[in-house]
């Protein structure tokens, strides 16, 4: 069935109209972090670039230390995705390649940390991880989520599909386990290694609650927190300043979303054809 | 599962020790720990406990403040799954047709999943602050977050905002794998657009929309911390202190450690029912943080 002109024209203007309406907030911070103070004070409001780019963004990056906090968010996020990866492909793997006492139990257990978001548990968390010593440490901020029921079970998804004669065939010509899991598997893997790139580096270098308690330290603070801490810094309430922070701690996760975009659609669209 | 392919007695095991310490030590313990403290009067300062039975869950329930937040949360997470999956379920039907660059489309209105909510705390506090706020500019109202029912309002809006890119990557995915012989068949009967979308496509998706039920209010419930402590700070005069923000103050700020546990698994029940929920109408069982 072709459609007429007209209906394309019309649905074109409507994704254009669409993707406006998304993109705005984030379209006028980015006018507003070229403003100097008077022009983002103006009445009425300014709606086009200015010039003072170089102002706004380096007196966001000096004010609070961002160059520290971003640091300390990318070095978190990576460790944590790298840890997550690891420790969930192997589980993942002796999920499905294995037999053995209490397989079932322990699966069980895994389902339950589901139940058992940050909020739930976090008076007693605290606690360990203050008893710990790991208040104003990476370790405080990373250990805790290494673990993720998340990757395990896209990782176990991902191994039932891969054909169950690949392992005979390995069977069959001696291959030890791990052999087979680095040279057959993990190859097969790399997509959804991709998704879960983008979900955890995403969900740790957004996190805000746990941040914010387990360090009280400038030098170990996060981006997150750091754009509160701007905004309670420019206290004449320069926006410039403050959208200029903004706009820069945004740029990591969307780097790693637009990067891995690809993969992180194939991993969503592997599990729900299951 | 599928059957399991090698024989080894102890490896697997070797593979799971890793996950499971964590868990054990950052998971279960501190979860168990924080409901039994539920049943405990803790001294902030020693962190003596003393047994207390159902004092902290009496004391919660009878503070109207904590009732208030209570019913905030739920007006605040029905907004955020009313208001967000109707939008992003019409983006996606509007990202499913066929057009010239609807992969750039697409980018284009998912990426605020890459966001943080204190992002989307800061963005909306720039629109909408009192002093020069371009949104009271162009409605003539400034007074959007200085009354308490446009300030939930404004949070449900951002919050919305934020959590649209991921509504829509799976509502795209599910309207992929909706069959085409269905759609066909419906229209050769002569079923028009409108009538072929709720008798068939709205049945496909219902699935879906179950899973991003439970998902969007958990995210409401407990990821939207960040947003409330950029936006409003619980603000004006409580009309957004959600119950994750009481809970963060009653522990951290006044050292309520009993009372804000009891808050805890208050929270953890609310997850236990969800799951109820979650499993029962759908059969997937993978989460997305």
């Amino acid at each position: 069935m072709k459609r007429s002109l007209k209906k394309t024209v019309g649905l074109h203007a409507l994704l254009i109209f669409a993707v406006l309406v998304v993109c705005m907030p984030v379209i006028l911070a980015f006018i507003i972090s070229s403003q100097t103070e008077t022009e983002v004070l103006s009445f009425p409001p300014k709606l086009t670039f200015s010039n003072n780019w170089v102002y706004n963004y380096t007196t966001a990056w000096k004010r609070i230390d961002l160059g520290r906090m971003m640091f300390n968010s990318a070095f978190i996020a990576i460790m944590v995705t790298i840890g997550k990866i690891i420790m969930s492909l192997l589980a993942a793997f002796a999920f499905t390649h294995f037999e053995f006492k209490g397989k079932q139990i322990l699966f069980f257990l895994i389902i339950v940390t589901l139940l058992l978001p940050v909020p739930v548990r976090i008076v007693a968390l605290f606690d360990v991880v203050r008893s710990f010593g790991w208040i104003n440490t990476y370790m405080g901020l990373i250990v805790p989520f290494l673990a993720s029921a998340t990757g395990t079970f896209l990782f176990i998804q991902r191994f039932k599909t891969i054909p169950n004669e690949l392992v005979e065939a390995s069977k069959m010509d001696g291959c030890p386990p791990m052999q087979y899991f680095f040279k057959i598997l993990l190859p097969l893997t790399k997509s959804t290694i991709g998704a879960l790139v983008v979900i955890e580096f995403i969900y740790i270098w957004n996190q805000y609650l746990w941040p914010l308690m387990a360090t009280n330290t400038d030098n170990m603070r996060v981006v997150q927190i750091g754009i509160k801490m701007l905004m309670n810094a420019e206290s004449s309430n320069n926006w410039g300043v403050i959208m200029a922070g903004v706009i820069m701690t945004m740029i990591p996760p969307l780097l790693v979303f637009f990067i891995l975009q690809e993969s992180f659609m194939r991993g969503f669209a592997l599990q729900s054809d299951k | 599962m599928k059957q399991a392919a090698f024989t080894n007695k102890y490896l697997p095991y070797v593979l799971l020790i890793p996950t499971f310490v964590i868990l054990i030590i950052f998971l279960f313990y501190p979860a168990f720990e924080s409901f039994r403290l539920t049943f405990y009067k803790v001294n902030p300062y020693s962190g003596a406990g003393k047994f207390a039975g159902l004092y902290n869950l009496q004391k919660i329930f009878t503070n109207p403040g904590y009732i208030q937040s209570f019913l905030i949360s739920a007006i605040f997470a029905l907004g955020v799954v009313g208001v967000g999956l109707t939008i992003s379920l019409l983006l996606a039907l509007l990202l499913n047709q066929k057009v010239k660059g609807a992969q750039i489309y697409r980018s284009l209105l998912i990426w605020p999943y890459a966001l943080s909510p204190a992002i989307a705390g800061a963005l909306f506090n720039f629109l909408f602050n009192p002093a020069n706020g371009l949104v009271g500019y162009f409605t003539g109202i400034r007074t959007w977050m200085t009354n308490g029912n446009t300030a939930l309002f404004v949070v449900i809006l951002a919050a919305t905002w934020k959590n649209l890119g991921y509504n829509i990557v799976f509502y795209l995915t599910a309207l992929r794998n909706i069959p085409r012989d269905s759609l066909e068949a419906a229209e050769i009967d002569g079923a028009g657009p409108v009538k072929r979308f709720f008798s068939i496509t709205f049945a496909f998706l219902s699935p879906m929309t179950f899973f991003l039920l439970v998902m969007n209010t958990i995210y409401a419930y407990f990821a939207s911390f960040g947003l409330i402590d950029v936006l409003t700070e619980g603000g004006p005069a409580e009309s957004t202190n959600i119950l994750i923000y009481q809970l963060y103050r009653d522990f951290f700020v006044n050292s309520r450690i009993g009372y804000a546990a009891a808050e805890s698994l208050m929270l953890f029940m609310l997850v236990v029912l969800l799951t109820i929920v979650q499993f029962k109408t759908t059969e997937k069982k993978v989460y997305y943080q």
